[in-house]
């Protein structure tokens, strides 16, 4: 790239399959600040120990197949190239990959589920480094349901790569559900054909360190892409969501909400949520949300929307973002009518992620995430 | 016969800096089953804020006084407790509450007023007829709560609660503001269907125009934050005629 093709977005600068064109991450690049490094257990900076598991178990209908490859395997990275330090260090670092594939013109006749379960044993001290690949292909016209559910106790990176063919329609869904003391750090990205809709929602409930990275790209007009978010936040956790979506062609849709809840001391929740809509994507229609319910003092939220645009042409573009305390006024309404403290509390908490939970399609895991919440909630009102 | 009993109740809001300011300043008032009380009195003078410390919101201090429902103490118990209790607040400005839908909020405080979840198909035929006798549109059992409805709705909504709640004691606060008059009247009606049983209602408002259409046994009128005078509906038409002006004055010299 010559001087003069310098990029004209500052939100997506570099992206490369070698580690070593990323310098090691100190704490004070933007993209980092918020992170804390010192708890990455050194995928990072290339000091992480080798040998960790993370097995994956796939369970698809039988017109999705569902393969492991190789390293060499042709179809991986092709529709994604890693955009920071850990993303290259997971992409150069896996063994075997996961590809699922689903074939032009099928509709998928049950969700295919990929339960990834960190294998480290908690006693041993800090699990080891692990590394992941998953690349799920729907063919033009193809439509199907994804689950990725994600267990157990691992230091684990990995990049997930989603390319969505012309027409084709894909939902995934993406539970972090880690055990307390696991680090996760993954990039999912989208890649979007023309009139291709793919609809994303991650749950983010267990783990130290979590931090997602989705992202998505249009390679043809009339793409359309809906990333919804829940989390929940307990005391020490730190849950980081980072956002990109680059409208590079005209006439494509993205719509952005994620909302989470946190109580307890040294919660953190981070939400990063970057749009670039380029000079050529004309007819764009984007909007992102954020929103964060703090249920007691001692947590932290950074809160980030940033929205470049670099053409007069659009059709709407957005953002907001509010965190904020349960509010007495709520409480004071529902307690009003009979209702106790903690009943009232539970009934704000699940009406502010509910709306979004609602929004997941596969009822197994709706309730899945329905009951989490209230085993979160279990956990506040115990104390 | 239930009966609310408020006993020279002294009612602060405030700490900051400035600190706490005296809102009520010695309040008695008696209201029985089947009685109907209308609280009338100018702006400031402290009417809603002998609604919200009858309801036990937290931002109103009792600094004296009692207040108490059958001999038992409410100032005692929690804001929940209250309600359990028979005590029921009609806010005069309902607080929004995203993804608590109407059906789900109204059947959890039926369960907790009455101690027993009702079964859900008699609560439904219940929760319609209640939305028909106020023309509430049934759509809005399934719509969060008083999320986008506007002030008349809203209203009719206190007044649904309150028809389901069948509390010992209702204090309705400003029920009647921002009301056009088809509202009023359907807003009145409700009021009435209750007011004639075993409930006593304590109606706070400003306007005389709700007493058209809802009768009250006795009238008092606030000013500077306590009773001024009392009597019964006669005093209605009075203030209707001549204002607050002379009750103004009245509370000022307290």
């Amino acid at each position: 790239m010559g001087l003069e093709q310098k990029p004209l977005s500052t939100l997506h600068e570099k992206a490369s399959y070698e580690v070593g064109d990323f310098d090691v991450p100190t704490g004070r690049e933007e993209e980092w600040r918020f992170t804390p490094l010192r708890r990455l257990r050194g995928l990072h900076n290339g000091t992480a120990e080798d040998g960790g598991k993370v097995l994956v178990e796939a369970e698809a209908p039988p017109e999705v197949t569902v393969e492991t490859v190789g390293r060499d395997d042709a179809r991986l990275g092709r529709s994604y190239v890693p955009a920071d330090r850990v993303s290259a260090q997971a992409w150069n670092s896996f063994t075997h990959a996961t590809v699922v594939t689903v074939p032009k013109e099928t509709a998928a006749s049950a969700p295919t589920v990929l339960r990834l379960r960190g294998d480290s044993a908690e006693l041993a001290g800090p699990p080891a480094a692990a590394y992941g690949h998953t690349t799920v292909v729907l063919e033009p016209f193809a439509e199907a349901t994804v689950v990725l559910t994600h267990h157990g106790s691992a230091t684990y990176a990995d990049n997930v790569e989603f390319v969505v063919g012309d027409g084709a329609r894909l939902s995934v869904i993406s539970l972090q559900d880690w055990a307390d003391g696991a680090v996760h750090v993954s990039h999912q990205h989208a890649r979007l054909g023309r009139d291709a809709r793919f609809v994303s929602h991650n749950i983010s409930l267990g783990g130290d360190v979590v931090r997602i990275s989705p992202s998505v790209s249009y390679d043809g007009p009339g793409g359309d892409a809906e990333l919804y978010g829940v989390y929940f936040v307990d005391g020490g956790q730190h849950m980081e969501h980072r956002l990109l979506v680059d409208h590079t062609v005209p006439h494509c849709r993205s719509r952005v909400d994620y909302r989470g809840a946190l109580q307890d001391q040294d919660a953190h929740a981070v939400w990063i949520g970057d749009v670039i809509i380029r000079a050529e994507a004309e007819g764009t229609d984007t909007y992102e949300l954020n929103r964060n319910l703090v249920l007691t003092d001692g947590t932290r939220v950074d809160s980030v929307p940033n929205l470049e645009i670099l053409t007069g042409e659009v059709a709407g573009a957005g953002h907001a973002s509010a965190s904020g305390r349960l509010d007495d006024e709520h409480l004071f309404y529902l307690r009003a009518r009979g209702i106790t403290f903690d009943a009232a509390r539970r009934m704000v908490v699940r009406g502010f992620l509910g709306q979004l939970i609602e929004r997941i399609e596969v009822a197994e895991v709706r309730e899945k995430v329905h009951d989490a919440i209230e085993a979160e909630l279990d956990r506040g009102a115990a104390k | 016969m239930a009966t609310l009993e408020i006993r020279d109740l002294h009612v602060s809001v405030g700490d900051g800096s400035d600190g706490a300011k005296e809102i009520l300043r010695g309040v008695d008032l008696t209201v029985k089953a089947g009685e109907t009380h209308a609280i009338m009195g100018p702006n400031g003078s402290g009417k809603s804020t002998l609604a919200y410390a009858v309801a036990g919101h937290p931002k109103y201090e009792v600094t004296s006084g009692a207040v108490t429902l059958d001999g038992e103490d409410v100032l005692a118990m929690s804001v929940d407790e209250r309600a359990r209790a028979g005590l029921f607040l009609a806010m005069q400005y309902p607080v929004e509450v995203p993804g608590v839908s109407v059906s789900n909020f109204l059947r959890s405080a039926v369960t907790a007023v009455r101690g027993e979840a009702p079964k859900l198909r008699d609560f439904s035929k219940e929760m319609k007829k209640a939305m028909d006798d106020l023309s509430i549109d049934p759509a809005f059992a399934q719509r969060s709560l008083n999320e986008g409805f506007s002030g008349g709705e809203k209203k009719r909504h206190e007044i649904l609660q309150l028809e389901m709640l069948k509390p010992k004691v209702a204090v309705l606060d400003e029920t009647d503001s921002g009301l056009d008059v088809d509202a009023l009247k359907v807003v009145s009606e409700g009021v009435n269907r209750f007011a004639g049983g075993d409930t006593g209602v304590l109606l706070i408002t400003h306007y005389t125009r709700i007493l058209r259409y809802v009768k009250p046994d006795f009238v008092h009128v606030f000013s500077g934050g306590r009773v001024v005078a009392e009597g019964g509906p006669e005093l209605a038409d009075e203030l209707e005629n001549e204002g607050y002006e002379k009750y103004a004055k009245a509370g000022a010299s307290a």
